[in-house]
């Protein structure tokens, strides 16, 4: 219907977008209705994604005549803001910025990297800033449940925690049953992706590639392989972050840093 | 094994701030072999705040502990722990069996609780018969009991108790008391208790110090200190 409204692209695309936010918005309004409220945070967070993607875009298209380093720069870019991102997620958590930085760099970067050289991602940054950028913002979303379903189990569990202490347990001890619950939980979402893949949802990539007039078959299977990439990629950040971010919740004397409370 | 009577612990102008606020403010104290100390006074006098810092649960802002003359930051923290136990107010225990959470503290240390031993634990906080069973099917008062078994388990030089029957209801508060009584008093074992409860403080310790806004105001024989 839009389409016989507007025949200017940028017009259609621009109502377009304030429709799928609309929808978002009377979500949000119901769950205010329910009293969560997420109004603000929703309203300024659909604001911010769309000046920062198509901010993206348009240096996407400059990118696109630059040399092949940008690219890698462009990544490395993503993966300091996805640290950013995910590490809000670990509040009172010591240098969980950090932490979370270098866990999606090893996580998704290793993954981008050695994909890139077997060839299976193009190294063409048409190829390679988009794919990698779904691994990264994967990555993030891991690293973001991750911390911040550990940061509720310890908080929960502080008690437990110091119990383990005080009966003369390692850090590492007293905390494994949340550092596991962490982890699995976190990957929930990839998992799910991968296993739910044609049936419940066909992924964007593999959609695009079907609108651009790629052979079906060959956009389901390189639409599997991204899955597959980003589950490797999420797996591999979770597991260092949560490795990581165990020695950050106490002190060098033992003590149990993140507490209800403090 | 320290002699009775010898300074097993001293704690040195121990002190801990937070966020600017004083919770415990220069106490300065001893503690002999076999003796009994209770820790007294009101809601938020820093009674559990001090407990917390002699197993170094917490770290000292000012001050230090000596265990045995040795400066307790010399001495690696799993160690201190096992030789200071903490039992909590809430237990605490881990999911699975009683008997699990007594043989997890020696197991930290590379070692096995023997089936003699546990018995003889069990037998001691009146559970005999109870290591097979699930620590989600037991009452408060059990809970609290199987966390003196467990303490108990790592063979303390010192046993810490912090308000160990304040989150019981009355029938299990002086079950418990009077087991710590025969625990604690029966095997001479030396003791610090924090309560508010100076009746039962004076059951069971000899020797009792009163803090109020983390300082020490009194501390002496239990029937002076408390009726002063």
């Amino acid at each position: 219907m839009l389409k016989h409204l507007f025949t200017n692209p940028l017009h259609l695309v621009l109502v377009q977008a304030g429709f799928a936010a609309a929808a978002a918005m009377i979500v949000v309004f119901l769950a205010g209705k329910r009293g969560i409220h997420l109004e603000s945070e929703t309203l300024i967070a659909m604001m911010r994604g769309l000046i920062q993607i198509i901010a993206v875009g348009s240096i996407l298209v400059l990118l696109l005549r630059g040399p092949r380093w940008t690219g890698g720069l462009l990544l490395a870019v993503m993966i300091v803001a996805a640290g950013a991102t995910s590490a809000r997620r670990a509040k009172g958590i010591p240098g969980a910025f950090t932490v979370s930085t270098w866990a999606i760099a090893f996580g998704a970067g290793s993954v981008i990297a050695i994909m890139t050289w077997l060839g299976v991602i193009d190294s063409a940054i048409t190829s390679l800033v988009p794919v990698g950028s779904m691994l990264i913002a994967n990555a993030m979303n891991t690293n973001g449940l991750a911390l911040n379903r550990l940061r509720g189990d310890v908080l929960a569990h502080s008690g437990e925690i110091e119990a383990a202490l005080a009966l003369g347990a390692e850090t590492k001890v007293s905390v494994s049953p949340y550092i596991q619950a962490a982890f699995e939980s976190s990957l929930i979402p990839a998992v799910d992706s991968v296993r739910s893949l044609g049936i419940v949802w066909i992924p964007g990539l593999m959609a695009g590639m079907l609108l651009s007039g790629v052979r079906p078959l060959y956009a389901a299977i390189y639409q599997f392989v991204v899955l597959a990439m980003i589950l490797a990629a999420s797996g591999l950040t979770s597991l260092v972050s949560t490795l990581f971010i165990r020695a950050r919740i106490f002190t060098s004397a033992e003590q149990l840093i993140l507490q209800p409370g403090r | 094994m320290s002699n009775p009577g010898s300074i097993i612990l001293r704690s040195e102008n121990l002190g801990r701030v937070v966020n600017g606020k004083v919770l415990v403010d220069n106490v300065t104290f001893d503690l002999r072999a076999s003796e009994v100390l209770a820790i007294v006074g009101p809601s938020g006098s820093g009674k559990s705040s001090l407990l917390r810092l002699l197993n170094r649960l917490d770290e000292p802002s000012s001050g230090t502990v000596y265990l045995e003359g040795t400066d307790y930051r010399q001495i690696e923290p799993r160690i201190l722990r096992r030789k200071v136990g903490l039992v909590t107010q809430r237990p605490y225990l881990f999911p699975g069996t009683v008997g699990q959470n007594l043989e997890f503290g020696p197991a930290q240390h590379g070692e096995v609780l023997s089936q003699e031993s546990m018995d003889d634990l069990l037998a001691k906080v009146g559970l005999r018969g109870y290591s097979i069973r699930n620590v989600a099917n037991l009452s408060g008062g059990e809970a609290q009991r199987v966390a003196v078994a467990r303490t108990l388990a790592n063979s303390p030089l010192i046993l810490l108790l912090d308000e160990p029957t304040s989150a019981l209801d009355e029938a299990s508060k002086f079950e418990i008391e009077a087991l710590l009584r025969n625990i604690v008093l029966g095997q001479r074992l030396t003791c610090v208790i924090v309560t508010h409860d100076k009746a039962q403080a004076a059951r069971l310790a000899e020797r009792a110090l009163v803090l109020e806004s983390g300082r020490v105001v009194r501390v002496g024989a239990t029937s002076e200190v408390l009726h002063a």
